[in-house]
């Protein structure tokens, strides 16, 4: 492998994983502040790509309003996810959340692929399809707005979660939920909103990966379960880790298939982040069943 | 005694009514949807396999088409390629599909909750993956024609009727098998296990020995059910083994009511019957309205789990127990 091929690897592999983070965050906010594994996360990924699309191609929107607009719709569909479905169902076993949330997943996908068939659809670029060169790779400037844009929301989530009084409330619902009670946290509207900013981090990694690399009404189970893979590196909590974890993955997904030898060829990209989970899953699941049985 | 025995003459009328309905459906009273009735029969396999895992354990699996996949394409490769009998193929199938679980089983069962649904999904991902991509075996994307028809001695399976009272009699007593491991020492345990981990374990319930036991079970009856599916329709393909068809038997489940027997009968006959008659005719004459059964299966789940966590089938056989049982005391009172 040569270093252009090296570092054009790293490159894309660096972008790829910067959405799974975000997707992670989505995870690690809701599972943190609720004990909620959201499995209808992906689809806030997909909704963000396919509404900037269709935003785009028959409302006229330039991409920013696009952007901003996508956004808050998929908030919305997070919040009516989290009130409709999660909250009526507030004393559900851990089994029967899952299957609901499942079920969610399955019917926004449904639902999309009525609305806007099956075709593959490629937004515009944010800033032209240029792109620059760094060691031999060339590096489009949606790759550095998708990078950028994780660095931003990675800054500005963690200055809230620091300095706002929403972002502190969280982060005690997070850590002890009886407490965060007690001391006149109201933790039912904390859910509601770590539904919604989970469902905003979701659909914004839409938007900026959607021009580069496709999306369609079904890509969301499987961006989910990458987004799943960082934060369960993250064990579910931290933040940082959620996004390293998901870079992480990202490159490793892309070097693999550079190297494109014996086993690991690109048909098989889906299967590494499927054996990351299952390691860390195992790896973990002293500590992750720990952790369960003191909360 | 009285009472034993009016518990007793329900259970047997229920239980003849049932095989009475079963051999007049395809001959009577619904013979041109024999072949849903099939897929109705094969899909209650892997139903029970699940709800047996899911609703009686606790535990979740997200994979199941994995192990229904692993029996169709054993029994589809090896009846095809290397010209093992069926039958032999079948066993081998569910041996290999059993030892697969066993192996799995151990690491796996060590996580619980969200942690064993997600471990389980990216299992039955990978799987389906290997079946996709080993094109050399499977056939990939086109997945495998010319598998045969099942035969004893002379006697081939060769059309619908046969088959249908073929793969009636495997779920039959996959249903009787799994009716008996509920009410036997096996069933308790796994309740306990449901009920409180730790109280089952301080009782001195190996609980991971019996999720494996139980989650090998729901893979042999997942994969005794994918070789008569195979063996069925001739042909198979990836597709009717992804994520999208695990969620389609816990759909079944919840329809069900996961922890119930007959209710995975139930919930497997309820979609299927959705899927293969009602939607399908639709989605002929409106071919834009061809993937609705997704969008009902999402609704299905959503609301039977918010409404009736029970499941559909349980939930209505309690009502109507209540019912009954509110109408006898009136009399007694009278």
């Amino acid at each position: 492998m040569t270093t252009e091929v090296f570092v054009q690897s790293l490159v894309s592999g660096l972008t790829q994983g910067c959405i799974y983070a975000l997707i992670g965050l989505g995870f690690t906010i809701i599972f943190s502040v609720t004990g909620i594994i959201n499995f209808a996360q992906g689809e806030f990924v997909m909704l963000g790509g396919m509404l900037s699309y269709f935003l785009a191609k028959s409302a006229g929107l330039s991409v920013f309003p696009a952007l901003i607009v996508s956004i808050v719709i998929a908030m919305l569909i997070g919040a009516v996810l989290y009130l409709t479905a999660i909250r009526t169902a507030r004393k559900a076993s851990v089994v029967s959340l899952i299957i609901i949330t499942i079920g969610a997943a399955i019917f926004i996908r449904g639902v999309a692929g009525e609305l806007w068939g099956a075709d593959p659809v490629a937004p515009p670029y944010f800033t032209g399809d240029g792109s620059i060169s760094v060691l031999g790779a060339s590096i489009q400037y949606q790759a550095l707005w998708i990078v950028g844009v994780t660095l931003a929301v990675s800054i500005v989530l963690h200055l809230f979660f620091s300095y706002t009084m929403i972002g502190k409330a969280l982060k005690a619902s997070a850590m002890n939920r009886t407490a965060a009670g007690l001391v006149g946290v109201n933790t039912r509207t904390m859910s509601l909103i770590a539904f919604t900013l989970a469902a905003a981090l979701g659909a914004l990694g839409g938007v900026v990966i959607a021009p580069l690399s496709l999306t369609s009404y079904n890509v969301g189970a499987m961006l989910g379960l990458k987004g799943f893979v960082a934060s369960s590196i993250g064990g579910f909590r931290s933040h940082i880790l959620t996004i390293l974890g998901g870079i992480a993955l990202g490159v490793m997904e892309s070097v693999t298939i550079a190297l494109n030898w014996g086993p690991f060829r690109s048909n098989y990209k889906e299967a590494i982040a499927l054996v990351v989970l299952l390691l860390v899953l195992l790896i973990r699941s002293r500590k992750l069943s720990e952790e369960e049985r003191a909360s | 005694m009285l009472a034993t025995l009016k518990k007793y003459g329900w259970s047997c009328l229920a239980m003849a009514t049932f095989l009475l309905l079963l051999i007049l459906l395809p001959t009577q009273l619904l013979g041109d949807k024999t072949s849903i009735l099939i897929l109705i029969g094969i899909y209650s396999m892997v139903t029970v396999g699940l709800c047996l895992l899911m609703g009686y354990t606790g535990q979740v699996s997200l994979g199941q088409a994995a192990f229904f996949g692993t029996g169709a394409y054993f029994s589809a490769i090896l009846s095809t390629r290397y010209d093992v009998n069926p039958w032999l193929a079948m066993l081998i199938a569910a041996v290999a599909t059993g030892i697969f679980a066993y192996l799995i089983g151990y690491p796996i069962f060590r996580l619980r909750g969200n942690y064993l649904a997600m471990a389980t999904l990216g299992l039955g991902i990978i799987v389906w993956i290997l079946f996709r991509e080993l094109s050399q075996y499977t056939g990939g994307p086109d997945g495998l024609g010319g598998i045969p028809n099942f035969s004893i001695g002379g006697f081939v399976f060769d059309n619908n009727l046969k088959r249908y009272f073929l793969v009636w009699f495997f779920c039959v007593c996959a249903l009787l098998i799994a009716q008996n491991i509920v009410r036997s020492r096996t069933g308790r345990a796994l309740k306990a296990i449901h009920g409180s981990e730790a109280a089952a374990e301080s009782v001195g319930i190996n609980i991971t020995q019996f999720k494996v036991k139980i989650f090998v079970l729901g893979a042999v009856y997942a994969s005794l059910a994918g070789s008569l599916y195979a063996h069925h329709l001739h042909h198979i393909g990836p597709s009717s083994f992804d994520f999208m068809a695990s969620v389609v038997v816990i759909t079944m489940a919840a329809v069900g009511g996961l922890a119930s027997i007959w209710g995975a009968v139930f919930g497997a006959a309820t979609i299927t019957y959705i899927s293969q008659d009602a939607l399908a005719e639709l989605g002929r004459s409106q071919p834009r309205l061809a993937d609705l059964d997704v969008v009902l299966y999402g609704l299905i789940l959503m609301l039977v789990m918010i409404f009736m966590p029970k499941g559909l089938f349980v939930t209505l056989r309690d009502s109507i127990d209540s019912w009954r049982r509110k109408r006898s005391q009136k009399g007694v009172v009278a």
